[in-house]
């Protein structure tokens, strides 16, 4: 049997009487690429937040393999390889884009704390986070202020961080937000080339990238899994064209 | 991420010599601008480059200047000596009230940390049979360093001892911001929240500085109640952890020197303002500080280095 890469049992939140979450169980096997779809408010981005240790669930438990992480802290279950990104651009506006890779890439190394070293004794952190640009198109502008950067590149740079701490799991919080339709299709061309051992899941409102780019669709709504299936079981499915694709969503 | 010397930095350095040249005067006064140069690195050290604001920074200043002053009284009178156990009691006083400031920010924290430096400050008011209260420390005596060099009247051996202090300290202050750690404290200021995100102990991380910095902050005082030979309450006084950050803020916060030019504008200013008319000083104090936020956000030396890139564009 083997295990899957990611699953709930019976997650729980509620913010005072708004339900948010509710018996929320997933099993998220190894290296697919999942959709997490659902009208605005669904509680998308507070599942990720739960999953991830940003909240605490009211119940249920969250496991990472085998391994219960649901008492562990953000950068806990960072180490261990559970990495999101956000909806909103989270950078560090004042580093470049290779200092703000680098960090990541020390941080997951270890040596963040090294105080007495220079930045110059680990170049083949420097080194690897170059890589990641580029491997992202950001190669040019890696010596750019975050601030300074195109909002798409931004959007690039939140994905590079993430991929900076070696995700087994990758949870991508409407990667292409904001994005113009003609770069959204690029940047999910570059999600869907990352190394089949990361898993993803990945939350996106755009119905053509979802079901060009997903193996596997969760539909969400008001704080419930709807249901979940292939995206032709989701293509085919009466009640997710009633509460979803059918309303006045896109 | 450079980390070679800019031909400035040497220029700078070799200038703080001047003094002894052409002010031999104003030695005791160029003591204490390095002395307080040093306790504003220290405020840099987390405001500039973690962005943990604290508005009670004399408390580790005041820990240094009354255990130096203390051990003295007891027959460890030499200084470096003094330079070892006052900048530990600060670092220990930092380490313990690290775990609680780890875990604020923004106004919490400002509150929180003013909060110890009224604690600190009563309860060395109350002990009077250890720091001698209002009166002050009495009974301090400072050999000579080494056994050799005497603390003259003229400040010489004082300006050349905490010029050689701040400068061992700024060349391992500048040494942690150019590593790994460095760049992490600029994360935790640029955006905390991300930090988690990228598997970041952000806390950990804080404290590891917060404590560094007490440490630093303790030296600055200790090295004051040495070259002085005086400690009395305004070491552990509001207005010096206020001063400080005014100092910083001026100067330019996360440059390193910030803290040493606004050091050097601030005590000079003050020291030529309190011959013509000290009751004004608060005064253009004031202005002082409102026209340079207002014109300049990132201090003066972020005023000039806007300068120069501008002056640079427009040359090539
Ligand atoms: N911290 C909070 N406190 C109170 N209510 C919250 C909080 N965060 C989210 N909510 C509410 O919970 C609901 C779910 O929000 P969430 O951000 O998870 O939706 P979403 O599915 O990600 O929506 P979108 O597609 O717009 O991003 C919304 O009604 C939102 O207003
Ligand atoms: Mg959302």
């Amino acid at each position: 049997m083997s295990i899957a890469a990611l699953s709930t049992q019976g997650l729980d939140k509620r913010f005072g009487s708004l339900v948010v979450a509710s018996d929320i169980n997933l099993v998220i096997p190894h290296g697919v690429r999942y959709a997490l779809i659902g009208p605005n408010g669904a509680g998308k981005t507070t599942l990720i937040n739960l999953i991830t240790g940003m909240l605490r669930p009211d119940a249920g438990k969250i496991l990472l393999g085998d391994a219960d992480i649901t008492a562990f802290k953000p950068d806990a279950r960072v180490k261990r390889g559970l990495v999101r990104t956000f909806q909103i651009n989270a950078l560090f506006p004042h580093l470049n884009a290779l200092e703000a890779v680098t960090l990541a890439v020390c941080e997951r190394r270890g040596v963040a704390g090294e105080w007495w070293k220079p930045l110059r004794a680990h170049a083949d952190a420097v080194e690897e986070a170059y890589g990641i640009l580029a491997s992202l198109m950001l190669a040019a502008d890696c010596y750019r202020l975050t601030r300074e950067l195109a909002y798409g590149q931004q959007r690039l740079l939140e994905i590079a961080l993430a991929l900076a701490t070696r995700p087994k799991v990758l949870l991508l919080d409407e990667p292409a937000a904001g994005v113009p339709r003609e770069e959204s299709a690029e940047l999910f061309a570059a999600i869907a080339g990352l190394s089949q051992d990361i898993t993803v899941l990945f939350i996106e409102h755009d119905m053509d990238l979802v079901f060009r780019f997903a193996s596997r669709i969760i539909v969400m709504v008001g704080g419930r899994i709807l249901v979940e299936g292939t995206p032709q079981e989701i293509a085919g499915d009466a009640r997710v064209r009633e509460v979803y694709l059918g309303g006045d969503a896109p | 991420m450079g980390t070679r010397w800019h031909p400035i930095e040497y220029a700078f350095w070799a200038s703080t010599l001047l003094p002894f040249l052409l002010f031999p005067n104003h030695l005791v006064l160029a003591s204490q601008i390095a002395i307080t140069a040093l306790f504003a690195l220290s405020l840099d050290l987390i405001l500039g480059y973690a962005g943990i604001v604290s508005l009670g920074h004399a408390a580790f200043f005041g820990l240094g200047a009354y255990t130096a002053g203390i051990i003295s009284k007891y027959g460890y009178g030499e200084p470096l000596i003094g330079l070892l156990v006052g900048p530990a009691v600060a670092g220990l006083a930092g380490y313990a009230s690290s775990f609680i400031i780890a875990r604020f920010r923004h106004l919490t924290l400002i509150m929180i940390t003013m909060g110890l430096g009224f604690l600190l400050l009563e309860a060395a008011n109350s002990a009077e049979w250890l720091t001698g209260g209002s009166d002050g420390l009495q009974g301090i005596r400072i050999g000579p360093i080494l056994g050799r060099l005497r603390f003259d009247l003229w400040g010489y051996t004082a300006y050349a001892y905490s010029l050689t202090v701040l400068f061992l300290v700024f060349l391992v202050a500048r040494r942690l911001i150019n590593s790994p750690f460095g760049l992490a404290l600029t994360g935790i200021r640029e955006n905390p929240m991300r930090m988690p995100a990228i598997g970041a102990p952000s806390r950990s991380h804080i404290r590891t500085i917060y404590t560094i910095s007490a440490i630093v902050a303790g030296i600055a005082g200790t090295v004051l109640a040495q070259t002085t030979s005086t400690v009395s309450l305004g070491v552990l006084d509001f207005q010096r952890s206020a001063e400080v950050v005014i100092i910083l803020v001026l100067g330019g916060a996360g440059r390193l020197y910030g803290g040493l030019v606004g050091a050097i504008i601030f005590m000079v200013a003050r020291d030529q303002f309190s011959g013509i008319a000290p009751q004004y000083w608060y005064f253009w104090i004031g202005a002082l500080l409102v026209t340079v936020v207002m014109l300049l956000p990132n201090g003066i030396l972020g005023g000039l280095a806007a300068l120069t890139a501008s002056w640079r564009g427009k040359a090539s």
